[in-house]
């Protein structure tokens, strides 16, 4: 069953080292005009023991938390059906709700868990999704859960579902004088955090292999910066770049087999790609000003990257056959740190616009462009793999918190540590 | 390993690194190693001093991965280094920028002064940049802070092999306020003696 196989892959990836205490914790900020609503019923259950995880509440935080949907609350439902032929549309409407998500949880001999759930459409009254289920053990409803909320958001919105994914992030704990630095991942929605690695020295620029099962990040040892490479589900690490001065700003290609990244071993910043398996290495840049940031384009043929060489940080187009370099942003006082969107048609960027730093979207085709944050100190955008938020750092209440916003700029939450400061957020691609 | 040793090997790793670094300028393609670790799950969660003896073990017959020098060992025996007692190691820039301020350049000149007359003496410049802007980019402008202050100390006869740059970007503050005072503080290069 290929549900099952997607599962058995994401949870192998899920051997973690550690795990924190600090979770992220969701503020949403402001959501769309025009709201879904829907009821997502508690989901019945006939045994006797507690159940890990309410399946209903996390379904219904996942969907309130993209920003296109509006729950119901429960104290206002009128019945709670767990199968369609107990469903009395009548009442759903009469609570204006359009759609309505129901579901059972059936302990099975085996110790698992067997989820079933339904999507029903309350003005035609009938089913958008017939009833489908999932076996679970105890440790996975919460991935459960992330799981029908995706396919609620694709029948409803025709976007894949991003629920499902994770986050990197870097966290900085304790004396701020000497803080421990801690590579963490968590779900996307911050719950079950764990360290993938910590040191006494800073940890930056973690970046996703477009598989998700590696990743790449800078870690300072000895007071120089290296980068690693780091299997998440067994830990193996290597250490790919330890030249004299900076070794930075990894990023997977599409492929998955070469690293774009910064090196300075040349006398000053310029980007390099790096082909993982041979060790080859190819100098792209050339230019005494300082070039750095590099990010793949989804189809692999162009890097962006950030270069002060008109003079002012901007974002400039590397073709990566030719080595042809073109200027891409022209709006704001400097733009830093681009990111693409998966689909290609956005250009995500640091804006800095009188003196403060926001993130702005660059539409590729019109070159029109929109401040999307108007939060402080706004760095460090990462875009979700179905194109639809960006989730950045910034600083709230003299702190480094994450915050989210959608590419239309009206979805926007928070997500703040407990203790602490959060950075650097690197968004997951799909686990396939 | 003692502590020392460890030391002394670290430098010899350090200069055969650099003669490496110089020899690749000349081609556009070269290859960088790899060091392997082969680290079960719980291994990959040890502080970064524990690491710095595994990666040195790695790296062993190669210069590249051997760059390792533990911090608090590395330091010259105090030969001579009376003669900077009291002189200024922390130097300050403005936004955005990488001149040497003319108010540094007294006490450059003793570190000029003092590297030129002890060959075998090894700096490491530090540079860092404030909390404004992208965390990379930051990277980049505090090496080219570094890099400022190494001209200055190279135009005074110092050898460019006695001074290796190193930038911090934003990641190690000294000021945590929001601030330009705070901001001020943290954009600077320090000198420090390995």
């Amino acid at each position: 069953m290929m549900l099952k196989k997607w599962l058995s892959i994401l949870f192998s990836c899920l051997i973690f080292i550690g795990s924190a205490r600090a979770q992220l914790v969701i503020e949403i900020t402001s959501g769309a005009d025009q709201l879904l609503p829907i009821a997502v019923v508690p989901f019945g259950y006939d045994g006797v023991d507690a159940l890990p995880e309410d399946i209903a509440q996390i379904v219904e935080a996942d969907l309130a938390r993209s920003g296109l949907f509006q729950a119901i609350p429960r104290s206002n439902m009128l019945s709670m059906p767990t199968k369609e032929s107990d469903v009395f549309y009548r009442d759903w409407r009469l609570l204006k709700s359009d759609y309505v998500v129901i579901g059972t949880v059936k302990k099975l001999p085996s110790n698992q868990y067997r989820i079933g759930f339904e999507l029903l459409n309350v003005l035609s009254q009938k089913p958008v999704q017939k009833h489908s289920s999932i076996d679970v053990s105890a440790n996975n409803f919460r991935d459960a859960a992330h799981y029908i909320s995706d396919k609620v958001y694709e029948l409803l919105t025709g976007t894949r579902g991003a629920f499902s994914t994770r986050i990197l992030y870097v966290t900085a704990e304790g004396d701020k004088k000497a803080p421990l630095f801690k590579l963490q991942v968590a779900d996307a929605d911050g719950h079950r955090p764990q360290v993938v690695v910590e040191s006494k020295e800073p940890i930056l620029s973690p970046s996703w292999s477009m598989d998700g099962r590696k990743i790449a990040y800078v870690m300072f040892r000895n007071r120089r910066p290296n980068i690693f490479i780091q299997e998440l589900a067994t830990g193996k690490r290597q250490q790919i770049a330890q030249f004299r001065g900076l070794n930075g700003a990894p990023s997977w290609s599409p492929d998955g087999k070469k690293l774009a990244l910064v090196l300075s071993k040349d006398n000053n910043p310029e980007i390099y790609t790096l082909e993982i398996a041979t060790q080859k290495l190819e100098r792209m840049t050339n230019h005494y000003a300082i070039d750095t940031e590099p990010s793949w384009e989804p189809d692999g043929k162009g890097i962006v990257f950030t270069s002060d060489r008109g003079g002012n940080p901007q974002i400039y187009r590397l073709d990566v056959n030719s080595k042809r370099v073109e200027r891409v942003t022209f709006e704001g006082e400097l733009n830093t740190r681009a990111r693409m969107t998966p689909d290609g048609r956005y250009l995500v960027t640091v804006q800095k616009n009188n003196g403060n730093y926001h993130i702005a979207l660059q539409d590729m085709k019109t070159g029109r462009v929109q401040v999307l944050t108007e939060t402080y100190l706004d760095e460090s955008p990462s875009i979700a793999p179905n194109g639809s938020m960006v989730m950045y750092a910034t600083t709230y209440q003299g702190k480094g918190i994450l915050g989210v916003v959608s590419v239309d700029g009206l979805v926007k939450y928070r997500l703040p540590s407990a203790d602490g400061d959060v950075r650097e957020p690197s968004w997951s691609p799909y686990f396939k | 390993m003692s502590v020392t040793k460890l030391g002394k090997f670290a430098v010899i790793g350090l200069s055969a690194a650099w003669i490496a670094g110089c020899s690749t300028t000349a081609t556009d393609t070269d290859s960088s190693t790899v060091a392997e670790d082969a680290t079960s799950t719980e291994q990959a969660n040890e502080t970064a001093a524990e690491n710095s003896d595994q990666a040195f073990g790695a790296g062993q017959g190669d210069a590249m991965t051997s760059v390792i020098v533990e911090e608090d060992v590395a330091t010259n025996d105090d030969n001579g280094m009376d003669s900077l007692a009291g002189v200024e190691t922390v130097f300050y820039f403005d936004f955005d920028k990488s001149i040497v301020r003319p108010e540094s350049r007294e006490a450059l000149a003793k570190h000029a002064e003092y590297l030129v007359s002890h060959p075998d003496a090894r700096a490491v410049l530090e540079g860092h940049a404030d909390e404004r802007g992208t965390r990379e980019y930051n990277m980049a402008l505090g090496e080219r802070r570094a890099k400022a202050i190494s001209r200055y100390l190279t135009i005074q006869g110092v050898a460019a092999s006695q001074i290796e740059t190193v930038s911090f970007g934003e990641e190690v503050p000294v000021a945590f306020g929001h601030d330009s005072n705070a901001w001020q503080l943290n954009r600077r290069v320090e000198i420090r003696y390995e």
